[in-house]
């Protein structure tokens, strides 16, 4: 017996329906739980851009809300130490291979990075992936790097003429890299006494 | 009509093999077996959703009428996807880190669809699920083979990462075969992916035909 459209489509949304019942509630028992990993995650990796011995204050609760050179708006995490602000950390972003990447960068008060790490990427597992400190040690080397060293036209990988090694297959992941954390000491740069200034 | 669980179990496994002998899911396959921890990764997640999968088709197989079951079965493989995807990230996070990347990329595997449509519908539960299990490990079999084969001629390593994804018990199958950079670059860029399988199906098939078995054809085998 050939049945009608309408059973069909009723069968249909009963199970849109139904399935769709399913997700929301799996999403409200799971958001918190969620969102408090996004939390950890993003105070352990400020632990890593940010060396404690710098500061006594909580910098994730420190923050400003600044905008970047795109228009962008970021939080600044500030280290403060005896009232005055001894680093700063805040996200930027690159472009890689499969969209867009985002890091964690530390400065200090004098302009030089104190540690970069990797929040998300989409970049291909085995290739582009080496930009993990769990990875390899690549993000590593820019620690205690400025803008003037080296100096800011060395800021490339070495096939664009810079001085950061590429990766073995893998050209478009650093290079974006790079990318992003010279935009980041050009905002610092930019920004310096708003980002250093006590309010 | 008797199930045989044995025969779910070597078609899954080997005979009827999602990768070497029906050449399913051939996207995740090229692009997540750059080493053989990635495949390893992937093929589990993807055993998980086919299960699950499985399992709720054949539940609900006497509802689903063959004018909407596509649309249903898509439903339900993505469903499960964002299930996996929400739960593992919520209360595995340490796991999510390693597999996260590679969830949401089931989706697009035709494996779980196929096996829907030409198991799942027409069977009952429990062999739909053990179907979905042993297809799934199927997968991960041939998926970690052809990372292996990737891996160990691309970067020289075998297991890399492991115990990232695994746990650090699993540091020992942590292996460097060759001499760091012997590694030749291809294979681990996509053509490395279509020579790996190439030389993996025909390796399958000279197995199967020394074993006189025949070349095992394509195709969903009635249980």
């Amino acid at each position: 017996m050939k049945q009608g459209a309408l059973t069909h489509a009723f069968i249909l949304g009963v199970f849109c329906l139904g399935f769709g019942l399913a997700l929301a509630l799996t999403d409200l028992a799971t958001k918190d739980a969620i969102a408090a990993r996004a939390m950890e995650d993003r105070q352990s990796s400020l632990g890593q851009v940010i060396p404690t011995a710098i500061h006594d204050n909580n910098p994730v609760l420190d923050r400003l809300t600044m905008q970047d050179a795109n228009g962008r708006e970021i939080t600044v995490y500030r280290a403060l130490k005896g009232g005055k602000v001894t680093g700063v950390a805040y996200e930027v972003f690159g472009t890689g291979y499969a969209g867009q990447m985002k890091f964690m960068l530390g400065v200090d008060d004098q302009g030089r990075a104190l540690g970069v790490r990797v929040l998300s990427h989409k970049e291909t597992p085995g290739l582009g992936d080496k930009i993990e400190v769990k990875k390899g040690d690549w993000i590593l080397q820019f620690t205690g790097l400025s803008l003037g060293n080296p100096p800011v036209d060395k800021w490339k990988v070495k096939k664009d003429g810079g001085r950061f090694d590429q990766f073995t297959g893998a050209t478009i992941t650093p290079r974006g890299a790079v990318a992003a954390i010279r935009g980041g000491l050009e905002f610092f740069a930019k920004h310096q006494a708003q980002l250093l200034g006590v309010n | 009509m008797a199930t045989s669980y044995n025969r779910i179990v070597r078609d899954g496994l080997w005979d009827n093999n999602g990768v070497l002998a029906m050449l399913l899911g051939m996207c995740p396959t090229m692009a997540m077996t750059t080493s053989a921890t990635n495949g390893l990764g992937m093929g589990l997640a993807t055993a998980v959703v086919m299960a699950a999968s499985n399992l709720m088709v054949a539940a609900f197989r006497n509802y689903i009428t063959r004018e909407v079951r596509i649309p249903v079965y898509i439903l339900i493989v993505a469903a499960n996807v964002t299930f996996v995807d929400l739960v593992m990230n919520a209360w595995m996070h340490e796991l999510y880190k390693v597999l996260g990347l590679f969830i949401p990329l089931i989706v697009s595997n035709c494996l779980p669809l196929a096996r829907l449509e030409s198991f799942a519908s027409k069977e009952p539960i429990i062999p739909s699920l053990m179907d979905g299990i042993f297809m799934g490990l199927g997968f991960t079999l041939s998926l970690t083979m052809i990372g292996a084969v990737r891996e160990i001629i691309g970067s020289g390593t075998l297991f890399a990462d492991a115990s990232l994804l695994l746990g650090p018990a699993f540091k020992f199958l942590e292996t460097q075969v060759l001499a760091e950079d012997m590694g030749v670059l291809m294979m681990i860029l996509p053509p490395g992916g279509f020579l790996a399988t190439g030389l993996l199906i025909v390796a399958k098939r000279m197995l199967d035909v020394r074993a006189g078995k025949g070349i095992q054809m394509a195709g969903a085998h009635s249980v």
